[in-house]
């Protein structure tokens, strides 16, 4: 578990935010502002770089590059062939606009494709004591013990930097119950029937142009695999982590829950702070089968930039669930802090009978971040539901729009979806947008939308104030309270993270 | 490009011709208007406001333009008699795009005789919309404006001073009426300066059984505290198809309410743009659509955006789509957008898709309502949300009249007039 505590302690940055503020006397407005700063400056612990030997690949992309990934990974000739295919398909392509984003111009030339901090050893690392210490270093400081005998009982965790996967715990515990949690390196070296089954089968490569992208380069990310009429017994975690400088992180992960089975997974995501853009784009699928049921939960945090803009993670993620079978269910929980643009839009396919899918949002952006973010609801069986709770927080000079599509299918009789997206406001330079997308083909379906924009409630304040709280923690217990919904769908110890999380990028808002 | 250039050659050849039909102010806006349609041409299913209106194919056919000005033989008195009951209105005629009155009546004139008498004044507000500025409206989009614009030769002009007030409530009766198909392109400029009021309510009909093609661009300035009722209802026939840009431009502490009313039509596309310029003015949009039964394919899409500039503090709005399947082709797409650039506001919107209450049909057969008339009850009921807003007392009555009998299939079927024999 991501454990912001124990890095507190440790971060260097620290030192700069004792200095002594520059005092305005313009007021409390202004004192808020200060702080606003000092909190912003603040905010991010996680922007330490890790001084590890890391493999680079050259910068620039083109067939070469596929193939030299695909080599450096061992893939069968199928994958390399779907590599390349996408390759082509995206090159053909042109970089989308339509978001309610100002993305800077990407310069695919300049990113490398391929960083392996594990590369002192020549096969990756086999035992704990392969992987470099600065690397076990690193995810101690972002709270991610991967000693098993020092884990949070109840959770196994795949930890991934850059462009492979360090670590996977308690690997042998699962696999008793035939349950596979592995990097997707290794499950297509190990499970390659499985992999071609399902790979590309939820997102195809020529899905969107980020897709594509990924789709041609990813490089690592977690293999879920539940056989039929299994509950997993802990929870699956993946830790995301970018180092390196100027590289991309393509990170590809695929769950799929056999006919009864249930798993919850959640993934984590952090990064150094650096002046430029780091590219994340990234691919999830997500397979339902039968009667199965799947929870997945995003704490992303990525580096959302500097208070003037500057850095930051662009993440351009792809994150689709496909439920095929009759009663199937999936839920995406994301709680959305980080990155300098954000352009996400976890969907769910709803192809089995009386499937049930859910969405549950909390998007926070500050200074200068962006946010496109939302769901797509494709009803198609009979008998599907959906619910989408979002909520939008926009502070600072942030723009943060909730984008989302509810679509019912001919056949799909009795569909019924619920949205709800609300926005709080907090400044009167950020921007907070809805845009909401029903096509209903069938007259038996039942779709409701709700959405309100407001500022936070000074009635509200006012009370806290009259009791003794602060404005600071008046704002956040309120915020706490307007993201409940969404909050209280997260496994616990990750609701707590969140929750930290959210007052940390929101204090000093108000003043 | 081919629905586009039919139109662009038709401008080119006969230019001089539209010309003359017209009058200088008109005039003078033509060219650039018909440079941005040559530039953009019409709005394409990518476009995303336009996703569900195929506009380049509702152009493509060849339609007649009177741009002759040849008088086309009609006595509205005689045709037309759905007046509505108990409602004093002074009546005009507007015949495809030209102007019929039988007296004078105070505030209004033919936008091209306005031309003439007070050019200065139309001039000063005429096509000066921000919405249809080409830099501030959105790439490819209201082609079919600048089409208008291009074509327009005459139309309606209301003009009510400082502190004026319109006695009765003005009607202007639309009437499509040709023996070939036929497209129109109308006008009407509304202005009403500090202080004015005004109520209007504009009626659509089609008196022949061919295919229609209507662009209509209705350009709105309300000075500060003025006040308007605007009502279009719209009842067609299922060849008509009818593009309806409406521009309003408002000052400080305005009151206007805006019904929209389609009870009947083949292809509709209303598009409204309000520009709350000052402070304290208060909009109120209505639209109710019955799109069912003799349409072909019942689709409904809505697409509604509000947007909130950052100076724009302490603004209210709310905004709401209902629809309801009442048929089983029915397809409904709604985009009710909110974009908000200010923090001290209250904005929502809602939107709902669904089937009648099968509850409440049960409780109604329970208590010995038929099936049938107890779904016409949920239907009358549901568009009553938007008929109760009339202000208008005779015209909300005549309203939920036409509704039912609409529902009921009794469509135009009003006694006494040639038009609905």
């Amino acid at each position: 578990m991501p454990n912001h505590q124990d890095y507190l302690n440790h971060k260097g940055e620290e030192d700069e935010l004792n200095k002594p503020e520059e005092r305005n006397d313009q007021g409390a407005e202004e004192l808020s502002n200060d702080f606003v700063r000092r909190v912003a400056e603040e905010k991010y612990k996680f922007g330490f770089t890790t001084n590890v030997h890391t493999e680079v690949i050259d910068r620039g992309l083109n067939e070469d590059v596929v193939r030299l990934i695909s080599a450096k990974k061992g893939e069968p000739d199928w994958l390399l062939e779907f590599r390349l295919e996408a390759f082509r398909y995206w090159q053909s392509q042109q970089q989308p606009s339509w978001g309610h984003l100002q993305l800077p111009p990407i310069d695919y030339q300049a990113i490398s494709y391929y960083a392996d901090p594990t590369a002192k050893k020549s096969d990756g690392p086999k035992t704990l004591d392969d992987i470099d210490p600065e690397v076990m270093k690193t995810f101690d400081k972002l709270g991610i013990p991967l000693e098993e005998r020092l884990a949070l009982s109840g959770t196994a965790v795949d930890a991934v930097m850059d462009s492979v996967s360090v670590k996977t715990t308690f690997k042998q515990q699962l696999a008793e119950r035939g349950i596979i949690f592995c990097s997707i390196s290794e499950a297509v070296r190990e499970y390659p029937d499985l992999v071609r089954q399902y790979l590309g089968s939820v997102v195809p490569y020529r899905d969107n142009y980020f897709a594509a992208l990924n789709s041609a380069v990813f490089s690592d990310g977690s293999f879920v695999y539940i056989p039929k009429n299994t509950r997993c017994p802990m929870e699956l975690s993946t830790y995301f982590r970018i180092n390196a400088r100027n590289t991309g992180q393509f990170e590809r992960t695929l769950i799929v829950c056999d006919e009864g089975s249930y798993v919850s997974y959640l993934e984590g995501c952090t990064a150094p702070m650096r002046d430029e853009n780091q590219l994340h784009a990234a691919i999830v699928e997500i397979v339902v089968l039968d009667n199965a049921e799947v929870k997945y939960s995003t704490v992303q945090n990525w580096y959302p930039g500097d208070a003037e803009g500057r850095g930051g993670v662009l993440n351009l993620v792809t994150k689709r669930g496909h439920l095929r079978g009759v009663n199937s269910r999936l839920s995406w929980t994301q709680v959305e802090t980080g990155s300098a643009i954000t352009w996400k839009y976890p969907s769910c396919v709803l192809s089995g009978d009386n499937s049930q899918a859910e969405f549950y949002s909390v998007a926070v952006t500050n200074n200068h971040q962006q946010a496109d973010t939302g769901t797509k609801m494709i009803h198609l069986g009979r008998n599907t539901r959906s619910t989408i709770i979002s909520k939008g927080i926009s502070a600072g000079k942030s723009e943060n729009s909730y984008r989302g599509l509810v679509r019912v299918g001919k056949h799909a009789d009795g569909a019924r979806n619920y949205s709800s997206c609300d926005s709080l406001l907090f400044g009167n330079e950020c921007g907070a947008h809805t845009f909401p997308y029903m096509d209903v083909q069938n007259p038996t379906a039942t779709v409701e939308h709700e959405a309100t924009t407001s500022k936070i409630n000074e009635d509200q304040l006012l009370y806290c104030n009259q009791r003794g709280i602060s404005t600071e923690d008046a704002v956040g217990l309120i915020v706490n309270g307007y993201a409940k919904d969404v909050l209280n769908k997260l496994p616990m110890e990750f609701a707590v993270e969140a929750q930290k999380l959210l007052q940390v990028s929101l204090e000093g808002t108000v003043g | 490009m081919k629905s586009e250039k039919q139109y662009i050659d038709l401008y080119q050849a006969q230019r001089q011709l539209i010309c003359d039909g017209s009058a200088a102010v008109m005039n003078a806006v033509r060219d650039r208007a018909m440079q941005t349609f040559a530039e953009r041409g019409f709005p394409t299913l990518k476009d995303e406001r336009y996703r569900y209106t195929d506009i380049a194919a509702a152009f493509a056919p060849d339609y007649g333009l009177n741009l002759g000005r040849v008088n086309i033989p009609v006595n509205p008195r005689e045709v037309f008699r759905c007046d509505v009951p108990n409602l004093s209105t002074d009546l005009a005629y507007v015949v495809g795009d030209k102007p019929l009155f039988e007296k004078d009546i105070p505030y209004v004139a033919s936008l091209r005789q306005a031309c003439i008498d007070r050019p200065d004044l139309v001039a000063k507000y005429y096509n000066q919309s921000a919405a249809l500025s080409p830099s501030l409206s959105e790439r490819g989009l209201r082609g079919e404006a600048f089409l208008n614009t291009a074509f327009a030769q005459d139309g309606l002009f209301v003009y009510v001073p400082r502190g004026e007030r319109m006695e009765h409530p003005l009607q202007v009766v639309n009437i499509l009426r040709s023996p070939v198909n036929m497209m129109v392109n109308r006008r009407v400029l509304i202005v009403l300066e500090e202080g004015a009021e005004a109520t209007l309510l504009m009626c659509d009909h089609a008196m022949d059984r061919v295919d229609f093609l209507t662009t209509q661009v209705i350009e709105v300035f309300c000075a500060d505290r003025s006040r308007l009722d605007l009502y279009e209802l719209e009842e067609t026939h299922t060849s008509c198809h009818r593009f309806s840009n409406l521009c309003m431009t408002l000052g400080s502490d305005c009151t206007v309410a805006h019904n929209s009313i389609t009870l009947s039509g083949g292809l509709t596309r209303n598009t409204a743009d309000v520009i709350l310029r000052g402070e304290r003015s208060e909009v109120t949009m209505n639209g109710c659509v019955v799109a069912a039964g003799q349409q072909h394919v019942a689709v409904s899409a809505f697409a509604g955006r509000i947007l909130v500039r950052q100076e724009a503090q302490k603004t209210t709005s709310k905004e709401t789509n209902n629809n309801l399947c009442a048929a089983d082709t029915a397809r409904v797409y709604t985009q009710p957008m909110l974009e908000i650039y200010a923090d001290d506001v209250q904005c929502s919107h809602g939107s709902t898709v669904g089937v009648l209450d099968q509850q409440a049909l049960f409780y109604m057969q329970q208590r010995g309502v038929s099936e049938a008339e107890a779904r016409l009850l949920l239907k009358n009921a549901f568009v009553g949300q938007v008929i109760d807003q009339v202000r208008l007392e005779p015209l909300r009555d005549r309203l939920r009249h036409l509704v039912d009998k609409r529902f009921r299939g009794e469509l135009n079927k009003c006694t006494g007039c040639a038009l609905c024999k």
